[in-house]
């Protein structure tokens, strides 16, 4: 699983941002194994990350993401496996003695101790001398934008602050490895936002390695060069942002990153293909009729398929369109049931005449849309062959 | 807008309440008390002069201040006895204090780290004592230390004594008695501040390089100051005045004040006396809790 960040299965869309992978990973995750009585918290996962890496675990609640953290950082021990930093097995050396750092998800600032004290504290723990000591601080506190703070205790601060002393705090040491446990789960959404573009500066300026937990898909696929999907103890996927969304690996992931319209099927070897088109493969829906998709380039092993298509690459019109456009050779006809005006975008659902419902999204790129559609308004759905995602099951 | 606007009538009523309460059950008492040890002996019942008479008009009860005097607390500093008493019952709170928090802390600690499930049932086992009379306990601790009492059976029965030890009237067993009392009040405060610790701070210092015991003198300990000052003054400020204690189980050779009140007022019928013994007890007694609540005043200002 570890390796398997390009997926030559998928559409012409998929070209990973692969890392840079000469040389031997920072952090080597070696079929890690968790337990908390009979059940497997982290199952065999593995995993490399590289120096100078911003990766996201990304998973529902409960999926081990966490469990997973919590043994890099030393507060949980593998049953099996190794945990290989810089080629070092750390799995069983305890948290105060790793060059790994953590950001906690409700900051665990000493409450008794200033910002000041709280950001020397692992200094002083490392017995480094106390002119370095004050000149580190100092470097902190202008990192993170806390000047003239110094002074106050935890509970003087807002939320954004205490957030800014957390991470200067765990960043003090110059840690090898970052951790971050959902850091930005307690900020309100604007705030967020902002952080995390300091957050992805932060990290390219100081090229060091962080890995951040979170539940917040687009938080991870903004912050995150590459994203690690986990659910229930393993890795479903790990690949870059765009890669995941656009070509997801399983039917779990499709459904879990972003919203996805799945139409089951099988394979339809009857249909010939048309001579004048690029290979194309025809899938018999029960819901949707013939929907025609890209060739994968390896053959698929099962016959139980499923299509995704996201709503945003699923376009409406009032008529057919032009026939001898390839790139709308799926025209599903049906009635627009659901009308849900986003701002941004304009979400539709559409009733499709053979029963499936669909999802389409279009942007609003006018202030004035005169070609809006209205619920109980008959439309055609079309999308490209190349827009589709074929996923076995 | 001010602060008294936002209490409602029954609101008031209710934050009155308990300054009614130590107006009425504390103050009044407390100043007949001061009144008693500004008067003379006098063989009478009550065993005092002057009297208040409102009754019989202004010039008499003029008279009556007139006649009050500090003769008591001269005596008090003056006589040896006295000075001796107070300072040994500092010294026998100040040394139980210390045996106490040195034992409870370690308990409240390990409860607060106990399952959840688990810390009910501890919390119990603390409790449980409080269940029989503390008479009858200090009485069960009499058996065990006299003479031919559980404790010296077993030591000669182990052979570690050859001969039965005196365990009774020393300052050992009274220190034995006052621990073994005041324990649940040192350890219940303790544990109430331990187990509202986030354990994320305690990871947080073992993140940043700080070993399990530097993490508990740089961060639990600190953290729970509040509860050792709660615990120390609950334990300390009674045991200053304690009575029962030193009597049935320490020797007779040194008294602490409580038990030198106990004979003024009973033995020697003296109530002036006894009250100005009284009063400067709980003068002493007040320092502490003044400096307790400028501690606790000056934290809830930073906050």
């Amino acid at each position: 699983m570890t390796d398997d960040i390009s997926n030559p299965a998928r559409g012409a869309d998929s070209k990973p941002e692969a890392p840079a992978t000469f040389g031997m990973p920072l952090l080597r995750i070696d079929s890690v194994v968790k337990r908390f009585g009979k059940f497997r918290a982290v199952d065999a996962l593995s995993l490399d990350i590289h120096a100078g890496e911003f990766f996201a675990l990304l998973g529902p609640s409960g999926c081990g993401k966490t469990t997973l953290l919590r043994m890099l950082a030393g507060f949980e021990t593998p049953d099996e496996g190794r945990i290989l930093l810089n080629g070092e097995d750390i799995a069983q050396i305890p948290p105060h003695q790793r060059p790994v750092n953590m950001m906690f998800q409700n900051y665990a600032l000493f409450p008794h101790l200033n910002v000041r004290d709280n950001i020397e504290f692992g200094l002083k723990r490392a017995q480094m001398p106390s002119s370095e000591i004050a000149a580190r601080v100092t470097e902190m506190v202008a990192l993170v934008k806390l000047d003239g703070l110094e002074k106050r205790k935890p509970d003087q601060l807002s939320g954004g602050q205490r957030q800014r002393v957390a991470l200067a705090r765990s960043l003090a040491r110059r840690p090898q490895l970052l951790l971050l446990d959902e850091p930005l789960a307690a900020l309100d959404k604007k705030l967020r936002e902002s952080t995390q573009l300091e957050l992805m500066e932060l990290q390219r300026r100081l090229g060091l390695t962080f890995i951040i937990v979170t539940h917040d898909q687009a938080e991870a696929m903004t912050v995150a060069g590459r994203i690690g999907v986990m659910d229930a103890g393993r890795l479903e996927q790990v690949a870059a942002p765009r890669e995941l969304y656009e070509a997801p690996r399983s039917r779990w992931i499709a459904e879990f990153v972003g919203d996805i319209n799945l139409i089951e099927g099988k394979l339809d070897t009857s249909e010939e293909p048309r001579p004048t088109m690029a290979r194309r493969l025809a899938i018999a829906t029960a819901q949707a009729g013939t929907i025609y998709v890209a060739e994968p380039r390896q053959p698929f092993t099962r016959t139980n398929l499923c299509v995704a298509i996201r709503p945003e690459k699923v376009k409406l019109s009032r008529r057919p369109p032009v026939s001898d456009d390839t790139r709308a050779i799926n025209r599903l006809e049906g009635v627009v049931t659901d009308v849900s005006y986003l701002g941004g975008i304009t979400s539709y659902k559409i009733k499709l005449d053979n029963g499936a419902v669909l999802r389409s999204s279009m942007a609003n790129t006018a202030r004035l849309d005169l070609d809006a559609y209205s619920p109980s308004q008959r439309v055609v759905a079309w999308f490209s062959p190349e827009d589709c995602v074929v996923l076995e099951q | 807008m001010s602060a008294r606007t936002i209490f409602t009538r029954p609101a008031r009523l209710a934050a009155i309440a308990p300054y009614l309460w130590m107006v009425l059950f504390f103050l009044v008492p407390f100043l007949f008390v001061l009144k008693i040890s500004l008067s003379q002996t006098a063989i009478a019942q009550p065993p005092y002069t002057p009297l208040f008479d409102v009754s019989e008009g202004w010039e008499t009860t003029k008279a009556a201040f007139a006649a009050l005097s500090f003769d008591n607390f001269r005596l008090l500093v003056s006589d040896d006895l006295y000075v001796l008493s107070y300072l040994r019952s500092l010294m026998v709170a100040a040394i139980s204090t210390s045996i106490l928090l040195v034992i409870g802390y370690p308990i409240a600690y390990g409860m607060a780290r106990l399952p959840q499930r688990w810390q009910a049932v501890a919390m119990m086992l603390v409790i449980v004592p409080f269940w029989t009379s503390f008479l009858i306990r200090i009485y069960a601790w009499i058996n065990i230390l006299q003479h031919d009492g559980l404790l010296n059976q077993i030591l000669l029965a182990l052979h570690v004594v050859s001969a039965p030890v005196v365990w009774l009237s020393t300052d050992s067993a009274m220190y034995l008695g006052i621990v073994y009392s005041y324990l649940p009040f040192m350890i219940l405060p303790l544990y109430a501040t331990l187990s509202k610790m986030d354990p994320a701070l305690l990871e947080a210092a073992n993140d940043l390089g700080a070993s399990p015991r530097q993490a508990f003198w740089r961060v639990t300990f600190p953290l729970s100051l509040p509860g050792v000052g709660a615990g120390v003054l609950l334990c300390f400020i009674p045991i200053v005045g304690e009575f029962v204690i030193p009597d049935l189980l320490a020797g007779s050779d040194s008294l602490m004040i409580g038990q030198t009140l106990w004979l003024e007022f009973f033995t020697n019928k003296d109530w002036p006396v006894a009250s100005a013994v009284a009063a400067i007890l709980l003068i002493l007694l007040i320092v502490p809790l003044l400096f307790y609540d400028r501690l606790q005043r000056r934290q809830l200002e930073q906050t």
